[in-house]
């Protein structure tokens, strides 16, 4: 336990240091790829860890942030903003978790789209209230959080860095506790944990409604940090990126989401700027992970080897 | 200890298993025999609420179990061995037995208990349950049922496709946890291997009962084998 844990500590330092010395540019960005990266933690409980292949997640995503942001919209002070944001995103993940959890495979992919979809469909319905496609911009007094002015760039990074530190170390402890065991078993083989006294419901259950948790502070993190908050962070686009995320770094490694996320992020960056077939260069970037790393860089490097990795 | 009562089920509308009764006493290691599709493994996973249960009763010291659901039932204190073992496999052998100590909220005493049955697993607790060789493997599959501390242990085919040595060592396994009053349930197709440590042998046929005797005075070439297991 202790070099997992000094290896997940130093990996947050060296991101303390990074938002030191780092230009401004990337240092919005990075600000930006940590909530991401949250956004993947909860993405790899359910996924990673639980095997629950969701296309869902914007939903949980674009509650968090959706309700953070009407709740400062409305005078409300940004500490509330995000506990708000991680109920309305727990609360959203649970209801679908109840419904859509009664099927299996395939079919929970699409049930969990139908319900992202809808939800993101509502929030254009009800634009008046939501700001519908162009969304809204939060007034700079919402955007205060301890003393720190979230619109500056070092208090920015700073609250990203806070977020996600408490975001890894909770999926650290949560994956190595006896719960996290039950999810890796119930991952492995459903049947077989039925088999030993677990209730594949309950358990998947529990595992999604932690994920919209964790989708729903990255959410309300994200409005916060950047000042905006749309129905846009709720389509598919969304369902899809902490997949790649997860996939990238390693689906049911710890450091896999952080991963994924910088590497992804920058290669869509750097591809976006350079052509305009942008898209076929993370194609090509995804078919060799696929042929290479199937389990992710991390997953990789954990079966060659650092079997320790968490 | 463990009673069936006129049970009866399948596989959705398939029919299988038909008014079937069987009594596995505290102490007692009851064998079920029968030729291929008899309903020996349906048996089984009709107990443990694998599959559809469509008359009768079963229950554990007086307790009914057929109205639970399938996770409940190893909780009253049921282990199985299902055929094939079906461990874990991306999970050490460590996480395995952690899995099934868990499930009955069994502490570290349940472990130690464990493992002293089995030294070998403690060489390889950081092991993949996939690694390990399929003695180690079937071993382990029994040491994490052991881990519910059961009252009731189901065994199905535990020695098959195992090297003597393993075969022998799960046979004294079996035998210590009957010394210990654990009722065990083993369905073995050999017959040297049931009259060694059975004390009573059920014999089934077409998804019925046929048959149940003692075990003292059966003989391997017996007539009673040659009509129910075909040897």
């Amino acid at each position: 336990m202790t070099r997992v844990l000094v290896l997940h500590l130093a990996v947050l330092a060296g991101l303390a240091a990074l938002g030191a010395v780092l230009p401004a540019y990337h240092h919005g960005m990075m600000a930006r790829i940590l909530m991401l990266a949250v956004y993947a933690i909860g993405y790899n409980i359910a996924f990673g860890y639980t095997g629950l292949l969701s296309l869902g997640h914007a939903m949980f995503l674009g509650a968090g942030m959706m309700a953070a942001g009407l709740w400062v919209q409305q005078g409300g002070s940004a500490a509330a903003a995000l506990g708000l944001g991680a109920l309305a995103g727990l609360g959203a993940a649970t209801l679908t978790g109840v419904l859509a959890l009664r099927t299996a495979g395939v079919s929970f992919m699409i049930v969990t789209l139908m319900f992202a979809q809808a939800f993101y469909l509502t929030l254009l319905y009800f634009g008046a209230i939501t700001g519908g496609d162009e969304g809204f911009p939060l007034p700079a007094a919402g955007r205060q959080l301890m003393g720190l002015d979230l619109s500056q760039d070092g208090p920015r990074y700073a609250v990203a860095l806070a977020i996600f530190a408490v975001a890894l170390l909770v999926q650290l402890a949560l994956v190595r506790s006896r719960f996290g065991r039950t999810l890796v078993a119930m991952r492995e083989n459903e049947e077989r944990s039925r088999m030993l006294g677990y209730n594949p419901f309950t358990t998947k259950l529990a595992a999604l409604a932690i994920s919209g948790l964790f989708s729903g502070v990255a959410g309300a993190g994200y409005g916060l940090l950047f000042g905006y908050v749309g129905a846009s962070f709720a389509t598919i686009q969304y369902s899809i990126l902490p997949m790649l995320y997860v996939l990238l770094g390693g689906a049911g490694t710890t450091l896999g989401p952080l991963l994924g996320a910088v590497l992804m992020f920058y290669l869509i960056d750097t591809a976006s700027s350079l052509t305009e077939l942008s898209l076929a260069v993370i194609g090509a970037a995804l078919l060799f992970l696929v042929l290479f790393a199937p389990k992710g860089i991390l997953g990789t490097l954990r079966d060659r080897g650092i079997r320790w990795l968490p | 200890m463990l009673r069936i009562e006129r049970l009866s089920g399948g596989y959705g509308p398939t029919q299988v298993l038909r008014d079937v009764t069987l009594e596995v006493p505290e102490g007692e290691v009851t064998c079920v025999m029968g030729r291929n599709g008899a309903g020996k493994t349906t048996l089984m996973r009709a107990i443990m609420g694998q599959i559809t249960r469509s008359a009768g009763q079963i229950s554990l010291q007086g307790q009914p179990l057929q109205s639970l659901p399938a996770y409940e039932v190893p909780r009253q204190g049921i282990g199985y061995v299902p055929q094939g073992r079906r461990l874990f496999g991306a999970m050490t052998v460590a996480e395995n037995l952690e899995i099934g100590l868990m499930t009955r909220g069994k502490g570290a005493q349940t472990r130690e208990t464990v493992l002293a049955l089995f030294p070998r697993l403690r060489e390889r607790l950081d092991q993949a349950a996939g690694t390990l060789s399929g003695g180690e493997q079937q071993m382990l599959a029994l040491a994490r049922a052991l881990c519910l501390d059961p009252a009731v242990l189901l065994l199905d085919e535990p020695t098959e496709g195992l090297q003597p040595s393993m075969i022998q060592l799960i046979r004294d396994t079996v035998t210590t946890l009957r010394d210990q009053g654990v009722a065990i349930l083993l369905v073995e197709q050999r017959v040297e291997a049931v009259l060694n440590i059975a004390d009573r042998v059920a014999f089934m046929e077409h998804g019925r009962m046929a048959e149940i005797t003692p075990a003292q005075g059966l003989v391997p070439d017996g007539a009673i084998f040659q009509r129910y297991v075909g040897v």
